[in-house]
């Protein structure tokens, strides 16, 4: 149990070993802007709540270095995304597809909202009204006060 | 009674938070699974004249390993894959996975070399085609090809004992294709 744990620290440190980012020069605008938003939408997979223009581990570099290298090729932002998806499965994704597996990502909140929402009316329903103030006691005071009970 | 439904989503609630406790964030599912292992060309780390490719791998189940000398973790798992390569019938093929030669060849001098075959991937390119994110790693293939499992981070005994080594005989009985 102590190996394995320890095993798991070793693995933890190696995957933070970070890495020295080379910045990368693009012949035209349009490629710099492409790399800037798919770096940011591609998660790395090590420093899981980075993206991989944010991540300065090892595999993050080798993956910009990829998306760099497919961007310089000419290919689409269609085929990078493929690419790492069929390696990395969807997870490399901030905005994973619609799909049977994501849906409780994508309706879930819709899904809580319209729980609470289903709850808070049930039970505003249920709580009685306020009584209608009792004539008799509208008299009463009319009596006491000399003033008639129409008037406020 | 009317504490009931609360207590109720009480006990859901920390029975949700409970299992997720026990579960690894680190751990990402591999869409590699049951896909056959992508094509790759490398020298061995021995010797940069033999040329490896994904032909040597077929024929009959084996154990590809990640590992690099600078990866500290694969250090833990490096003994049991010495027991595996003595004891078991199985062959483990290891990629030195961004490394120098001299490092990668150091390290197998020093500790042993539980690999029936090393091939040297300096760029990590074959790494990457597997999606590899943290060494060491441990796939099982097929005598096809094909990745039928895969272990992110040291090869533990209870993952050896519970999900290699039952997987490994189911391959082994399978027909020839």
């Amino acid at each position: 149990m102590i190996r394995a744990c320890l095993a798991l620290c070793l693995w933890a440190v190696a995957l933070a070993a970070p890495a020295a980012d080379t910045p990368f020069e693009f012949a035209q605008p349009e490629q710099a802007a492409r790399y800037q938003r798919l770096a940011e939408e591609l998660r790395c997979l090590v420093c899981q709540n980075q993206s991989l223009a944010d991540s300065h581990a090892d595999l993050a570099q080798d993956l910009r270095n990829e998306v760099y290298r497919m961007i310089t090729a000419g290919q689409s932002d269609r085929e990078i995304i493929d690419f790492l998806v069929a390696r990395y499965g969807e997870f490399v994704l901030y905005r994973p597809p619609v799909s049977p597996l994501t849906w409780l990502l994508w309706f879930g909140p819709a899904l809580l909202l319209a729980i609470a929402g289903g709850v808070w009316w049930r039970i505003a329903r249920r709580r009685p009204e306020v009584p209608p103030p009792d004539s008799g006691e509208d008299a009463a005071v009319a009596a006491l006060t000399g003033k008639s009970p129409e008037s406020p | 009674m009317r504490y009931l439904v609360p207590i109720a989503i009480f006990g859901v609630l920390v029975a949700v938070l409970f299992i997720g406790l026990k579960l690894d964030p680190r751990y990402v599912p591999s869409p590699l699974i049951n896909k056959p292992a992508p094509e790759f060309s490398l020298e061995t780390l021995d010797d940069p004249a033999i040329i490896r490719t994904k032909a040597d791998l077929l024929g009959r189940p084996v154990l590809v390993n990640i590992f690099a000398s600078w990866c500290s973790a694969c250090r833990v798992e490096h003994p049991l894959l010495m027991e595996i390569a003595q004891r078991e019938q199985v062959e483990i093929i290891g990629i030195d996975y961004k490394d120098s030669r001299a490092d990668g060849r150091a390290l197998l001098q020093a500790h042993g070399n539980p690999y029936r075959d090393v091939l040297f991937d300096p760029a990590g390119k074959l790494g990457l085609d597997l999606g590899v994110y943290g060494v060491p790693e441990t796939f099982v293939l097929d005598r096809r090809g094909v990745i039928r499992f895969k272990q992110v981070g040291p090869l533990t005994p209870e993952a050896w004992r519970n999900d290699v080594k039952p997987l490994l005989a189911k391959l082994v009985a399978e027909p020839a294709p």
